[in-house]
């Protein structure tokens, strides 16, 4: 674990870096689904396909939408979402920017680039009154597609899953099953569960029940 | 299940997202040091429990996961309307149509509470429709 602290002015903030120097086994939140055998092989035939993307990168930002809009887009290229269950992506979708809350926002980067980013917006925010808290430990996202994905969701969660209730660059907080979610609509084709990591093998059971009449597949590329 | 406008949200969404939290608009004395102990036990235990119309705060849990606030009918259990945290109601007992409709018992004086002075009989009386 290396700690490293900028001279300027966060050096009363202490960062971390989560990734130790020497690469060590890391588990996902699906460990143990995996050891129950709840876990399928890569490439599942039924017409609802659920993969974990395990250790991204997960930052919750908190401040002013003005100032933190400005680093964002300065950083990540990306631009904070303004409107209420905004979700905006880069081109190539892997980096992901989501409304919270009036002063919250969802940061998912790859795994590994949350640091560097984390110590730049930090660089860049100054003086500003805002909060970065790398929660990358603590969530772990869910992709649900195939052709019957909008069903299951919709045994799934109290929200309107249709098109017109969620469409894409939308993303929702609601309940899933009886825990909490954010619902996310990257893609036409795709949804995006971001779901606590103590909760997520209860997420997947659930999946797996509520997608069992489709044929449903559970995924997760370290298995 | 019924369906409640999150101000912040912007949106309509599930009562199953939502959790009251009391009453709204409590105003915490300014010093709490030099303040009567009735004064005192009035803000922290006393709470309006009125026939009609009452602000509430709620949160939205699962969702934003903000407080807002909710003027709500206490014999209907309608929701009259919602307004974000630092606004003050657009409708209020004291809006001479509702006060004719529900006979709302509010309290006055300067008290935040109906009955906070048990030795006041007149203010435990219901104000006539």
């Amino acid at each position: 674990m290396s700690e490293a602290g900028s001279e300027t002015n966060v050096s009363r903030v202490a960062v971390f870096d989560t990734h130790p120097v020497e690469p060590i086994d890391a588990e996902s939140p699906l460990a143990w689904s995996r050891q129950r055998g709840l876990v399928d092989a890569a490439g599942g035939s039924g017409q609802v396909r659920a993969v974990e993307r395990p250790f991204l990168g997960h930052l919750i930002l908190r401040g002013g939408a003005i100032t933190l809009d400005e680093a964002v887009r300065a950083e990540l290229g990306i631009n904070l979402p303004g409107k209420p269950l905004g979700l905006n992506l880069d081109a190539d979708g892997s980096r992901s920017v989501q409304w919270l809350s009036p002063d919250e926002w969802l940061v998912i980067v790859p795994g590994g680039e949350e640091f560097e980013l984390e110590n730049r917006l930090r660089e860049r925010l100054g003086d500003a009154h805002f909060a970065i808290v790398n929660v990358s430990g603590g969530q772990t996202l869910v992709e649900l597609s195939g052709e019957k994905a909008r069903e299951v969701l919709m045994k799934s969660v109290t929200y309107d899953v249709h098109s017109h209730g969620l469409p894409v660059g939308k993303a929702v907080g609601t309940v899933f099953a009886k825990t909490s979610v954010n619902l996310r609509r990257p893609s036409e084709d795709r949804f995006e569960l971001v779901v606590r990591r103590s909760f997520a093998d209860y997420c997947v059971r659930w999946l797996r029940d509520a997608g069992r009449e489709y044929g449903v597949s559970v995924e997760s590329p370290t298995s | 299940m019924f369906h409640i406008f999150c101000p912040y949200c912007d949106e309509r969404r599930e009562e199953e997202e939502f959790h009251p939290n009391g009453q709204a608009h409590l105003v915490r004395p300014a010093d709490p040091d030099s303040v009567s102990d009735e004064a005192w036990g009035d803000y922290l235990f006393f709470r309006d429990n009125p026939r009609g119309i009452h602000h509430e705060m709620w949160v939205h849990r699962l969702g934003c996961r903000k407080f807002f606030n909710i003027t709500r009918d206490t014999t209907t259990y309608e929701i009259l309307e919602t307004y974000p945290m630092g606004e003050q109601p657009t409708i209020t007992a004291e809006t001479a149509r509702v006060r004719h409709e529900q006979g709302v018992q509010t309290a006055d004086g300067g008290w935040q509470t109906v009955g906070a002075r048990p030795e006041n009989s007149t203010l435990n009386e219901e104000t006539p429709s």
